[in-house]
């Protein structure tokens, strides 16, 4: 499949060239419709907008090694929320009480876990029963969520143990722990896709499964890990999120999937896998972030947010499709 | 007196109802090239699949040596030194070449990554035997056909290949790339592997093979030496009868130009096609993959936009933009993948056989389905199609039976105009020839025929005149009285026909 | 001929296997809890299944056809708090139509770039999910949705009325499920539905329009939507803005419920309804047993892998995947 050069340079570098974009644009409208005095571009702002993209970022990384794999995981949202819930709940547990402040790795450690096994559980479901990866986790996005209430209840938990939050708001070298947390993901998962044979092996799984069958490698054990890896990340990133914050509810991470995709989408990672790089990923974390900021600057609420992010999403689709139309001498299907 | 590589004795493979290998014997001595011919379904590939590991024999052994040998599955048989090379080429496009060469054998340093300096020192080893034009790090994706398969092949090499099987590996290559493989196979010849090579293409078979063995609806016919074999001789083993190549002789008279073509060019798929086909006529287009007959149909289906030239029909220039367009228009094709695109599968016969005539069969908003039922009855016993009912799904008929529900859709729509792309592809010899009765009795009753096809005795018996198609092109269109097999497969293999003899 | 007759049980089961669960489901809940049984408590099942019932069968058309509908339930709100708002402001006569046009335009929008545009259905209606989410959020101010004058309206008959003892959603999901069975199965347009959805590739060499049927049935889907708004809005009254949330699982639930293969090419409205109220009986046999409503989640969870599961096990001849 052959691709002009302007495509092939916009396929790579499109992203970057749309946080540019963005960057001048809400700089120059935000002179115009913002509220507050302080420029877009401002420094603190930029940093604040690093790590105000950990969350999503963090899982995003998982979601790109998962989709290049040619799966694709929608309950992360609800790991996301009973990782919280099981961080901050545990905490307080009756077992934990002699540990003092050492119960904050033991809580980690624990919501970590939980995490990880299940995202281990959609990865065995994924790999024994064959069932699409789609709707294995829409069923649990639900599925989860009901554990979350089991475990929960419908109110929210609170939990604010200083010493974690004096961890978690701590700067080192001028950049906040959630920032370096969403930078060392991303290195370490740029490391795994780019240098190590799972990570090659995954591409080569989403982008020609049998021929990966044929050759040897083991499809199923390799689904799991890395239904594993973004169940362990999904969790990570509520940890470090809700060590800050303390307090959880219930419904929290409702519609994370959704930014997640789309920044991982938006990062030139293809739909049906075999595609896709971390780096172009973290790009699309911070243009979304940097499209939540922009519209806030320039006053819009959440919910022109959430129409603006859905219309982008199908716009990435559409100029994806452009690039990729192969001309008018192909066969109309 | 040296030993074969390779030698299979009395293998018996079934499948539930199918004996589709019966007693098969066939051995592959070091440093020879083996082609394996038959008709589709004769079990060429069932063969191979049991040499590959795929299928496990019912009966019969397998040596290697002196060794018998058991293939327990795809890797076993590739440890053991057995390379396929598959006709459809499995690569991962987003990856680089070293690492579709050595997919799944990555060469690991601690903590599962990558040696990347041994695999380029590997691969550049293998690519440099092959005498190739990229190297280790092009993404796969972006090489041509033709590289692509020198990839698979230089994947062969990554084992200790004691025999390689090629599959129809001259389908998608021109011919300066097919010097480039066989010069590879040369190679492989010189270092002691025994090939195996499968393909129906009699002009390189007996320019690059040492010994011939035919199968025949899962029999062994016998194993010749080429040098001693002819194109008669071996055609005779595999289809079990003199090759009638009567040439076609029609005896009704035509009608009027139904169709004509002026310089239709479509991007790189086809330049400059002129024709015409009258009422009455059976046009055959012959050709190699790859020559643009396929795209040509398609594009006076609608379903590609040309670039130039010019459509007549009845005489009237028209411009055919979607199927539904030709259809009206009275062009109807029966396409060359009867499940991707003939048909339905899920659905049942009648529903598939009246699928495009389904606006015009209501009363009201409904589908008024005794007209249906009708006009499938009409062509089932026309056709003499095999089903217990209309109510059977499509998906459960043998390929023939499938192919005449195809042929039954397109003739209910009563259309001037019939292409059909490989009608007998695939299908058993009774079948075949109930279909080439058929395409000729069309044509008599007054519709224009156009068919295309890859096999030669069935173009020259089906068609009135010929054209032959390479790369694109039209190099020369045959009457019947002209054609011989050798003008004719010249033609399509590129060579400029000289001064008529 | 005995592992033959094995593959056979086990294909009876797979495709059965539904309907022998919810037995047992039946079974179980009746010995659980008297109550379920009675006439009372399945009428009220049937009735509260209505609105899932309308949506889901919409989203029949889609999934035959081969794509997906996530964006059902925040179309749902959107026609719900259109309508409500609409009512005050111009009357029920004129905000009836004119919620049922804005959200078949929605409908029409999602049909083209699916169908005419060829783009991911999955996620397309994943990002349309989100913004007419934020669309209604926008519509609404943020608030919720209230009829001024309850009582003064003649409104409120489509969720809340009856007529020869049976209520009127049940009516309406009947009349509409019978229509829209007749479309599917009787007409050109539903076979042109099957055969997009069987093989696109030959409906297209069959000379079907599949960019034309494909924007219909998201059409139909969007239509289905703003009847189970209406009827939402005015058995209520009044409605908080994420009224439909969630909903777009509960439907797809339903849909694989009722045997309709993800794949494209199989099912029918009339499966599509027992997978509703099989869904339906399940959710209220666990409430009268006295179980918290996140068990339903749970449950829900359970049925649709198994479901889907069974349904690819039957296909394939194996229970378990050959994946290695």
């Amino acid at each position: 499949m052959k691709t002009g050069a302007l495509s092939e340079a916009l396929k790579k570098g499109g992203i970057w060239g749309f946080i540019v974009l963005e960057l001048i644009f809400f700089s120059v409208a935000g002179q115009f419709l913002s509220i507050s005095d302080k420029a877009f571009m401002d420094g603190g702002n930029m940093l604040l907008l690093l790590k105000q993209s950990a969350p999503i970022g963090i899982i995003a990384m998982g979601m790109t090694i998962v989709m290049i794999n040619g799966n694709i995981d929608l309950s992360v949202g609800a790991t996301y929320a009973i990782a919280a819930i099981i961080l901050l709940d545990s905490m307080t547990w009756p077992i934990f009480a002699g540990l003092g402040d050492w119960v904050i790795p033991v809580s980690c450690l624990l919501a970590l876990s939980v995490g990880t096994a299940l995202g281990a559980l959609n990865g065995l479901i994924v790999w024994k029963t064959g069932v699409d990866a789609f709707i294995v986790t829409l069923g649990s996005m639900l599925g989860f969520r009901g554990l979350v209430f089991m475990v929960n209840g419908e109110n929210p938990t609170s939990n604010l143990n200083w010493t974690l939050v004096d961890l978690a708001e701590a700067e080192v070298l001028g950049l906040a722990t959630a920032t370096w947390f969403l930078l060392g993901v991303t290195l370490v998962l740029w490391f795994v896709m780019t240098r190590t044979v799972h990570g090659r092996n995954a591409y080569a799984i989403g982008d020609n499964r049998e021929a990966a069958v044929n050759a040897g490698i083991r499809v199923g054990p390799h689904m799991l890990i890395n239904f594993a890896i973004i169940g362990f990340l999904a969790a990570l990133s509520a940890v470090v999120f809700y060590s800050e914050s303390g307090s959880v509810n219930p419904n929290d991470g409702q519609l994370f999937e959704l930014w997640v995709i789309t920044a991982v989408v938006l990062g030139g990672t293809k739909i049906t896998g075999g595609a896709g790089s971390v780096i172009g990923t973290f790009g699309g974390v911070v243009a979304i972030q940097l499209l939540r900021k922009g519209l806030g600057h320039i006053g819009a609420d959440t919910s022109t947010v959430n129409l603006v992010i859905g219309l982008i999403l199908i716009a990435v689709l559409f100029i994806d499709r452009q690039l990729n139309v192969k001309g008018k001498q192909e066969l109309r299907i | 007196m040296t030993d074969p590589v390779l030698r299979l004795e009395g293998i018996v493979k079934t499948f539930p109802g199918v004996r589709a290998l019966d007693g098969v014997s066939f051995s592959v001595m070091p440093g020879e090239v083996h082609a394996l011919m038959g008709e589709n379904g004769a079990g060429k590939s069932t063969l191979m699949k049991v040499l590959g590991g795929i299928h496990q024999p019912n009966e019969g052994h397998i040596y290697m040596g002196d060794d018998e040998v058991v293939m327990a599955g795809p890797l076993e048989a590739k440890a053991k030194g057995i390379v396929f090379i598959h006709q459809e080429l499995s690569l991962a496009e987003e990856l680089s070449v070293a690492e579709n060469i050595y997919l799944g054998e990555l060469p690991r340093k601690r903590f599962g990554r990558v040696d990347w300096a041994t695999l380029a020192e590997k691969t550049n080893a293998i690519l440099k035997k092959l005498n190739v034009g990229f190297d280790a790090h092009t993404r796969v994706g972006s090489l041509s056909i033709a590289n692509q398969q020198m990839v698979e092949i230089a994947r062969a090499l990554t084992v200790d290949a004691k025999a390689v099987i090629f599959d129809e590996p001259t389908a998608s290559l021109t011919d300066a790339e097919k010097v480039v493989l066989f010069d590879v196979i040369s190679d492989l010849q010189a270092d002691g592997v025994g090939i195996i090579y499968i393909s129906h293409r009699m002009e390189e078979i007996f320019k690059i093979t040492d010994r011939i063995t035919v199968l025949r609806d899962g029999q062994y016919q016998g194993t010749v030496e080429t040098r001693t074999a002819n194109d008669e001789s071996v055609t005779q083993m595999m289809i079990g009868r003199k090759l009638d190549l009567s040439r076609n002789v029609s005896h009704h008279k035509m009608g009027d130009i139904a169709l004509e073509v002026r310089g239709l060019s479509c991007g790189k798929n086809f330049t400059d096609i002129s024709f015409h086909v009258r009422r009455g006529e059976v046009l055959g287009f012959y050709g190699l993959v790859g020559a643009g007959r396929t795209e040509t149909a398609e594009t006076l289906f609608g379903l590609r936009d040309p670039s130039a030239g010019e459509i007549r029909l009845d005489g009237e220039s028209v411009r055919i933009g979607s199927p539904a367009d030709a259809i009206a228009r009275g062009i109807s094709l029966v396409p060359e993948d009867r499940k991707g695109q003939g048909l339905v599968l899920g659905m049942n016969c009648r529903d598939n056989m009246t699928l495009p005539q389904v606006d015009r069969m209501r009363s009201g908003p409904f589908i008024t389905q005794g007209t249906e039922i009708e006009i499938f009855d009409k062509y089932k016993d026309q056709l003499d199609i095999r089903t217990p009912g209309w109510r059977q799904q499509v998906g459960n008929l043998s390929g023939g039976n499938q192919q005449k529900i195809v042929i039954g859709k397109w003739l209910s729509m009563h259309p001037t105009v019939l292409i059909v792309d490989e009608p007998t592809r695939g299908i058993d010899v009774g079948s075949k020839s109930e279909i080439h009765k058929l395409l000729r009795s069309l044509a008599a009753q007054g519709y224009a025929v156009i068919v295309i096809s890859s096999e030669m005795p069935e173009v020259l018996h089906v068609a009135d005149r010929i054209v032959a198609m390479y790369s694109g092109r039209i190099m020369r269109t045959f009457t019947s009285d002209e054609v011989t097999e050798d003008n004719l497969i010249q033609a399509i293999s590129g060579i400029k026909a000289e001064a008529a003899a | 001929m005995a592992t033959l007759t094995k593959q056979e049980i086990g294909t009876v089961l797979a495709k059965q296997g539904i309907l022998i669960a919810f037995a047992i489901f039946m079974i179980g809940f009746t010995l659980a809890n008297a109550k379920f049984l009675s006439a009372d408590n399945l009428f009220s099942v049937v009735r509260s299944s209505a609105i899932l019932g309308v949506m889901a069968l919409g989203v029949t058309f889609v999934v035959i056809s081969g794509n997906l509908d996530l964006s059902v339930g925040s179309m749902m709100s959107f026609s719900t708090i259109v309508v409500l708002d609409l009512h005050d402001k111009i009357g029920p006569l004129l905000a009836i139509p004119a919620m049922f046009a804005m959200t078949m335009a929605l409908g029409a929008m999602i049909g083209f770039l699916v169908g005419y545009l060829k783009l991911n259905s999955l996620i397309v209606t994943l990002g349309m999910l989100s913004a007419i989410h934020g669309l209604t959020l926008t519509y609404s101010g943020g608030k919720n949705m209230d009829i001024a004058n309850k009582d003064g309206t003649w409104f409120g008959i489509f969720g809340q009325g009856s007529a020869l003892g049976i209520p009127v959603p049940i009516l309406i999901f009947i009349a509409l499920a019978a229509l829209l069975g007749l479309v599917l199965a009787k007409t050109p347009f539903g076979r042109k539905v099957y055969a997009v959805g069987g093989n696109g590739t030959a409906a297209t060499f069959s000379g079907i329009h599949r960019a034309r049927t494909v924007f219909a049935c998201y059409v139909i889907s969007a239509t289905c939507v703003a009847t189970a708004g209406l009827i939402q809005a005015s058995r209520s009254m009044g409605s908080q803005n994420t009224v439909g949330q969630g909903m777009e699982l509960e439907v797809l639930a339903a849909v694989i419920l009722g045997g309709a293969s993800l794949m494209g090419g199989a099912g029918t409205i009339f499966k599509t309804v027992i997978g509703v109220l099989i869904l339906g009986f399940i959710q209220n046999g666990l409430l009268l047993m006295g179980l918290q409503f996140y068990v339903q989640f749970i449950v829900t969870w359970l049925i649709i892998i198994l479901a889907v599961w069974l349904d690819i096990a039957a296909k394939r001849g194996r229970l378990w995947s050959p994946i290695a």
